[in-house]
C-alpha cells in the first residue's frame, strides 16, 4: 500500500497523519509538540490499522498476487512437472477458444439484462415507498428476504421453479394460458438466459429500492412544493428535480451492481451451472469450469482481464459523471447543481 | 408533502407493490411447500399449491441419511465466530478510517475496493497452498480465518459510516476524562453504536452461512463441512432429490431470515451511509 513514504514521524511504518479539520499538509515541518502529536496519532492509526490490514494482506492479496502470475505460466493441475513462464499463452487460449464469443455476448446480457430492470423496478418501488403508508415497514421488511438468501441457492430455488416437468412456472403459465405445452426452460440456451435473468431482477431489486429510497428521503419537501407552486407536471418533477437531485446515488448505485453482478457466478452456478452445453456461462462461470479443470493458468488469466475490464469500466464511469458536473460526492450537492441548471 | 395522490394513482401504486411483494415471497413459499409434501406428492400431476399429505419425511431424511445437523453446526460455529472477529477487527479499522485523516487513507480504502472487484476463483489455487502449508486444509479454524479476511473490508466500510454519524466530541471527553482512546471507544462509543454493530455482525454472520467455493475448496472431510458445500454435493449427482433439496434449503434460508427482519433496518442504514459517503 503507497503514501506511506515521507518519514515526517520517525515512525518508519506508521502513515503520516494530520488533525481532523487541518489543512492537508504539504510541508508543514511543525514543531517539536506537533510532531510528538502526529506520531501519537500515528501509532494510534497503524495499530487500529493492523489487524484489518494483516488478515486482508495475508488471505486476501498474497493468494491473488500469487494466482495472477500464474496467468503467465504453464499451471495445470494434471501435470504440475513444467510450470515455466510462458508470456501471453494463456490469454492466447482465452481468445481462441471457441466458447470465448458465447461467454463474453452472455455476460453484456447478464450485466445489462440484470441491470436495467431492476434499477427501474427498484426506482418505481422506491418512489411508491416515499410516502409513509400503514405497514410500510412491515413491506420493506418482506422484500428485503431476498437478499439473506445465497445466489447459489438462489439459483436452485429457481431451478426447481423452472423445472420442465414439475416446475410450477409452466403449470402457471399454462393456466393463465399464455403457453400451451411445457416450456424445457433450462434445456434451451436462449430461455434458460431468460430463466437466470429473471432470478437475478427478483434478487437485486431490492438493493436498488433501498438505496434510491434512502436518496429520495434526502431531498427537501420545498423543491417539491416550488415546483408544485411553478405548475410541474409529474414527469416535469420526475425529471427536473428528482433524478437530478438523487444523480450521484443512482451513479454509484449502478456501478456497484455492475462491478458485482460481473463477478457473480453463483447464481448462474446453481441454477443452469453453465448448461446445457456450457451456452449459458458468462466469464466468472467459464473461469469456475476451467479451474475445476485444472488449468490455474487460464483461469488466472480470465480473471486478470475481469479485473481489468471492471477497472476501465470503473474509471470510465467515474470519469464521465464526473465531467458532466457532478464532481462532489453526496446527493444534495449533485442534486442542487442538477436543479439550477 | 410530495405532490398529490389521486385515486387511480392510488390504486395503481398499490397494485404494483402488491404484485411485487408476491412475486418476492412466492419462491420461498414454493420451497417451502415442496419441502412439506410427501415426497412422492413432489413429482405428481397436477402440481398442488398446497402440501395435501402434509410430511416431513424431507427433513427427517436430512437428519437420517444425511448428516445435515453435522453441517448445519459447522456453518454456525464457523459463521457466529468468525462474524464476531471480523465485526471486532473492522470496528478498530471503521474508527480510524471515520476519525482521522492520513496519507494512505484513500490508498487504504482503494484496496478494500479491489478485494470486492476481483474474482474469487483467481486467488483459491494459491489460498489453498498456502492453507496447506500452515496446515489448516479441512479445518474449521482455517475456514475461519479466511472468512473474516472475507468480511473485513465491506464491513469496515459499513461501521465507517455508523462512525461517522456519531459526534466525535463524546469521545473527546471521555479522553479528557482519562481515558484511553481504545478506552473510549469500547466504553463510551460502542455503546452508542450497538444497532450499527449487531447489523455489522448479523452481516457478515449472513455473508459466511452463505459462502459456497472458498468452503469447497478447503473443506474435503464430511464431518467438517458447511451447509452449502453439502448443497452443492446435493447436485453434483446427475438426478436432484428435490425432497431433501428443498428442506436443506429451507433449513438454510430460515435462520438468516429471522436474523434479516431482526436487523433488516440497521442493516439497510448501514448499506446507505457506507454506499453514499463513497
Amino acid at each position: 500500500m503507497s503514501g506511506t513514504s515521507t518519514p515526517t514521524s520517525g515512525v518508519t511504518a506508521a502513515p503520516s497523519v494530520r488533525k481532523e479539520g487541518a489543512p492537508p499538509r504539504g510541508g508543514t515541518g511543525g514543531g517539536r509538540r506537533r510532531r510528538e502529536f502526529t506520531t501519537r496519532r500515528g501509532l494510534v492509526v497503524a495499530a487500529f490499522m493492523a489487524p484489518a490490514a494483516v488478515f486482508v494482506a495475508l488471505f486476501t492479496y498474497y493468494p491473488m498476487i500469487a494466482g495472477s502470475q500464474m496467468a503467465f505460466r504453464n499451471w495445470n493441475l494434471t501435470d504440475l512437472t513444467d510450470t515455466s513462464w510462458v508470456g501471453f499463452k494463456n490469454f492466447r487460449e482465452v481468445f481462441t477458444d471457441p466458447a470465448w464469443g458465447t461467454v463474453l455476448g452472455n455476460t453484456a446480457l447478464w450485466v445489462v439484462g440484470s441491470i436495467v430492470p431492476q434499477l427501474v423496478i427498484g426506482f418505481a418501488l422506491a418512489l411508491w415507498l416515499r410516502r409513509r403508508f400503514r405497514l410500510r415497514g412491515l413491506y420493506q421488511a418482506l422484500i428485503f428476504f431476498p437478499w439473506a438468501i445465497s445466489g447459489f441457492l438462489i439459483g436452485i430455488l429457481f431451478r426447481w421453479m423452472f423445472n420442465s416437468e414439475f416446475g410450477v412456472v409452466n403449470d402457471l403459465l399454462q393456466k393463465a394460458g399464455l403457453i400451451d405445452e411445457p416450456v424445457a426452460w433450462l434445456a434451451d440456451p436462449d430461455t434458460a438466459m431468460i430463466a437466470v435473468l429473471v432470478a437475478n431482477v427478483w434478487y437485486g431489486v431490492t438493493f436498488f429500492a433501498i438505496m434510491i429510497l434512502a436518496a429520495l428521503q434526502s431531498i427537501p419537501d420545498e423543491l417539491y412544493e416550488a415546483a408544485a407552486l411553478d405548475g410541474a407536471g409529474k414527469a416535469r418533477t420526475l425529471f427536473r428535480i428528482t433524478i437530478p437531485y438523487i444523480r450521484v446515488t443512482l451513479v454509484l448505485t449502478v456501478l456497484l451492481r455492475v462491478i458485482w453482478i460481473f463477478n457473480f457466478p453463483d447464481l448462474i452456478f446453481g441454477m443452469t451451472g453453465g448448461g446445457p452445453n456450457d451456452e449459458t456461462h458468462i466469464v466468472t462461470t467459464w473461469m469456475i469450469k476451467i479451474t475445476q479443470q485444472g488449468d490455474y493458468g487460464k483461469a488466472s488469466a480470465l480473471g486478470l482481464l475481469v479485473v481489468a475490464v471492471l477497472l476501465v469500466f470503473a474509471m470510465f464511469f467515474l470519469t464521465a459523471t464526473r465531467e458532466r458536473g457532478g464532481g462532489r460526492r453526496g446527493a444534495g450537492r449533485g442534486g442542487k447543481r442538477g436543479v439550477r441548471a | 408533502m410530495i405532490g398529490k395522490e389521486t385515486t387511480a394513482g392510488r390504486a395503481a401504486k398499490f397494485t404494483f407493490l402488491g404484485l411485487w411483494l408476491v412475486f418476492s415471497l412466492f419462491p420461498l413459499y414454493w420451497i417451502t411447500v415442496t419441502s412439506l409434501k410427501d415426497p412422492g406428492d413432489i413429482f405428481s400431476f397436477p402440481i398442488s399449491y398446497w402440501p395435501e399429505n402434509f410430511s416431513l419425511e424431507n427433513y427427517q431424511g436430512l437428519f437420517g441419511k444425511a448428516d445435515f445437523g453435522t453441517y448445519l453446526v459447522n456453518s454456525l460455529v464457523v459463521s457466529a465466530v468468525a462474524g464476531a472477529v471480523a465485526t471486532a477487527i473492522s470496528t478498530l479499522s471503521a474508527y480510524v478510517l471515520a476519525r482521522f485523516e492520513f496519507r494512505s487513507k484513500s490508498a487504504l480504502l482503494m484496496a478494500f475496493l479491489v478485494t470486492q472487484m476481483i474474482p474469487s476463483f483467481i486467488a483459491l489455487g494459491p489460498l489453498y497452498l498456502l492453507m496447506t502449508d500452515l496446515q489448516l486444509v479441512d479445518n474449521r479454524l482455517g475456514l475461519m480465518l479466511v472468512y473474516i479476511a472475507v468480511c473485513i473490508p465491506f464491513c469496515t466500510v459499513m461501521l465507517r459510516g455508523f462512525f461517522e454519524n456519531v459526534p466525535d466530541a463524546l469521545e473527546e471527553a471521555a479522553m479528557i476524562d482519562g481515558l484511553s482512546r481504545l478506552g473510549a471507544l469500547i466504553k463510551v462509543l460502542l455503546p452508542v453504536m450497538r444497532p450499527g454493530i449487531v447489523a455489522a455482525f448479523i452481516f457478515n454472520f449472513v455473508n459466511c452461512w452463505n459462502e459456497l467455493f472458498l468452503s469447497v475448496t478447503l473443506m474435503n472431510s464430511d464431518e467438517n463441512k458447511t451447509v452449502p458445500t453439502a448443497l452443492n454435493g446435493f447436485i453434483s449427482s446427475f438426478n436432484i432429490d428435490w425432497g431433501s433439496m428443498s428442506a436443506a434449503a429451507v433449513l438454510t434460508i430460515l435462520p438468516t431470515m429471522v436474523l434479516f427482519a431482526f436487523a433488516s433496518r440497521h442493516i439497510v442504514q448501514g448499506l446507505t451511509a457506507g454506499a453514499v459517503k463513497g
